[in-house]
């Protein structure tokens, strides 16, 4: 097979394995888990191989491809670019580990026909993979609603009011990309295209920079992308539905649906829209970082509050979008280095936290904070997952989490947002206190009113099983091994992501 | 007034699209009745269907299918005015969001149906109140 095939094999993967396990993977009680495993195990193989072609050429530009061969202005293209490359390689590497991940679990909570649930499981990652690949703003949004539409199946198959969590959900994503669509239907009508880097050049004339509706078109469709990925007014549907939701699902969308949602405000703000457009023509700049810093302290306070562990996370994910839409909007190259660099380490982290809770909830039944009581015992393993995972979360280097913050501070500071830097420091403060307060929990065992242990036997190692293990300590070891080659990934190919300008 | 008038009346499709928009906002946002809020949503769906139909169109335009296209023996290489012919491509652009809007439509009804076997109810202050019990 050519090597230009991969950047439209890594989408073909999962769709077509979507197909196939809606057909055969009903017959064999593994067979399901078997294709989703092998087709998301192809897209993440095309993924890496698309990764290293685009960080050879990096310097050349982006790698284009037509699909059927339709010349861009008529066809669609997939344009893949630093940017997209490492949230592609993200997003299938994280979903092949949930897919690894979820043998046991998605046995255990969705007893009847698996293979309806890895068909949705399968077209959530192709919409996801589609929507980060794709050169057309049109396209976008088809993919946008395909990986919308299986995630609200996906999240709706949870525990009893996951139904109701789920309904509000589809209500809140149905406004948001219902937005966006509109908004395109703004640019259309300016531009009379729907290739983005078509619309790039034409939004670039003066008279369209000015414009009002080109004004109410970005703004229409920011607003509907906040909606999508929870940034802070706008985030009231999920914790909800995420905390409700079983818990393989939980660990594929946490991860993954916001964080694409991030890319594309990215793509959106710089691929399309202009550095020219964003900060001087819109000056809105200093609103959205405070925008964000809001968005970080109530995602912040807000998981302090939680006595799940779950929910506490879905709270952290509020926090972590505020990180990256300041980054983006501070208007500097470290800011949007920051940004970028953390869609790849908060996708690894926040799935690394969910594998190990879903791990505690798979072994105890609950995932109540309660339920970690002296776990560190009886599963050292997944304890060690959890305490890599805490210490990116919080910000400790090695792991990729303290790079992120370096940047993003860094990027406050030269901007002079000092707001967004405090807001930094808070969060990164409060998540060490939630952390160490489940460590606490964790390590020691019960005690009664005296303050001596209740129990005196000892305890006996219950570990989850090896299908949960590996991806889990997979992630892991990913946290640190991004964290070490940081230098690389920046000057390698975010560098190259950074428009003129900036 | 005039002036206004004329504003709005030269842009009515606009308009008409943005006061279906408020009426399925409003639907989805302030009705208790769960089934009326997809209805409110398909009200917002269907006023983005019709905007982008409406911008395809051109006075006097017809449908897009060449006269005397293609094998035609007399007139085959008569120019092509595009005047007067409607853009096609934000209608078929429609027909994909026509087919989104439907399975979302499809989604929301069976998520509305599990709901109703679970909670009892399609009210939303009444699911609220067997929430917090």
């Amino acid at each position: 097979m050519s090597l230009e095939q991969h950047a439209v094999l890594l989408i073909l993967a999962p769709l077509f394995g979507a197909l196939i396990i809606s057909l055969i993977g009903g017959l064999h009680r593994r067979m399901a888990y078997l294709l989703i495993v092998g087709s998301l195990g192809l897209s993440f193989y095309s993924a890496l191989a698309t990764l290293k072609q685009v960080a050879l050429h990096a310097a050349e530009g982006p790698l284009r491809y037509r699909l059927g061969d339709w010349a861009p202005p008529y066809g669609i293209e997939l344009v893949i670019d630093p940017l997209n490359s490492l949230v592609l390689a993200m997003v299938s590497g994280v979903a092949l580990l949930v897919a690894i991940f979820s043998k046991n679990t998605v046995r255990q909570e969705i007893a009847d026909r698996i293979h309806h649930y890895y068909t949705l499981f399968a077209l959530l990652v192709a919409g996801l993979l589609g929507i980060t690949a794709t050169g057309d703003a049109f396209n976008l949004y088809v993919l946008m609603e395909i990986s919308a539409l299986s995630s609200y199946a996906l999240l709706a198959r949870g525990r009893g009011l996951a139904y109701y969590a789920t309904f509000k959900y589809v209500i809140m994503g149905t406004i948001g990309a219902c937005l966006y669509l509109l908004g395109v239907g703004y640019l259309y009508i300016k531009t009379g295209t729907l290739n983005m880097a078509e619309m790039v050049d034409f939004l670039a004339r003066p008279e369209l920079l000015t414009s009002e509706s080109i004004r109410v078109a970005f703004i229409l469709i920011m607003v509907g992308l906040w909606i999508k990925m929870a940034f802070f007014p706008l985030h009231g549907w999920l914790p909800n539905a995420y905390t409700r939701a079983s818990t393989t699902t939980s660990c594929l969308v946490a991860p993954l649906m916001t964080k694409v949602s991030v890319y594309i405000m990215i793509r959106v703000m710089f691929g399309v829209f202009s550095v020219a457009f964003i900060h001087t023509t819109l000056g809105w700049s200093k609103v959205v970082v405070w925008l964000a810093c809001i968005a970080i302290l109530a995602g912040s306070f807000g998981a302090l509050a939680q006595t799940s562990m779950k929910r506490m996370l879905t709270y952290i994910i509020i926090a972590e979008v505020g990180y990256m839409v300041g980054g983006a909007w501070l208007g500097n190259a470290a800011g949007l280095t920051g940004a970028t660099y953390h869609i790849l380490s908060d996708g690894l982290m926040t799935a690394c936290l969910f594998m190990v809770v879903g791990a505690i909830s798979f072994k105890t039944g609950s995932d109540k904070l309660e339920a970690m009581r002296g776990i560190f015992r009886k599963m050292p393993i997944t304890a060690v997952v959890f305490l890599v995972g805490a210490f990116a979360m919080i910000g400790i280097p090695p792991t990729c989490g303290f790079f992120s913050k370096w940047y993003l501070i860094k990027g406050g500071v030269m901007a002079g947002q000092y707001g967004f830097v405090v807001a930094l420091l808070i969060s990164s403060l409060v998540n060490a206190v939630l952390f160490f307060r489940l460590i606490e929990i964790g390590y020691y065992d019960e005690f009664d009113a005296d303050g001596k242990p209740k129990h005196h036997r000892r305890i006996k190692v219950k570990e989850a099983p090896l299908s949960m293990l590996l991806p889990m300590v997979v992630t892991a070891a990913m946290l640190i091994v991004v964290g070490l080659y940081t230098n690389q990934i920046v000057s390698g190919l975010i560098k190259y992501t950074i428009p003129a300008g900036l | 007034m005039e002036d206004v008038l004329t504003y709005i009346i030269s842009r009515y499709n606009y308009w008409a699209a943005i006061i279906l928009l408020l009426i399925g906002l409003y639907g989805m946002i302030a009705k208790n009745n769960l089934l009326k809020k997809v209805i409110g949503m398909s009200i917002f769906q269907a006023a983005i269907i019709l905007f982008y139909v409406s911008i395809g169109d051109k006075r006097g335009a017809t449908i897009p299918i060449l006269d005397h296209g293609h094998g035609a023996h007399h007139g085959a290489h008569q120019a092509i005015e595009a005047a007067s012919y409607a853009n096609p491509l934000p209608h078929v652009l429609m027909l994909t969001a026509i087919v989104v809007g439907v399975s979302t439509l499809g989604v929301a009804l069976a998520i509305l149906q599990k709901i109703y076997r679970v909670h009892g109810t399609i009210e939303e202050d009444e699911i609220l109140e067997t929430i917090d019990q």
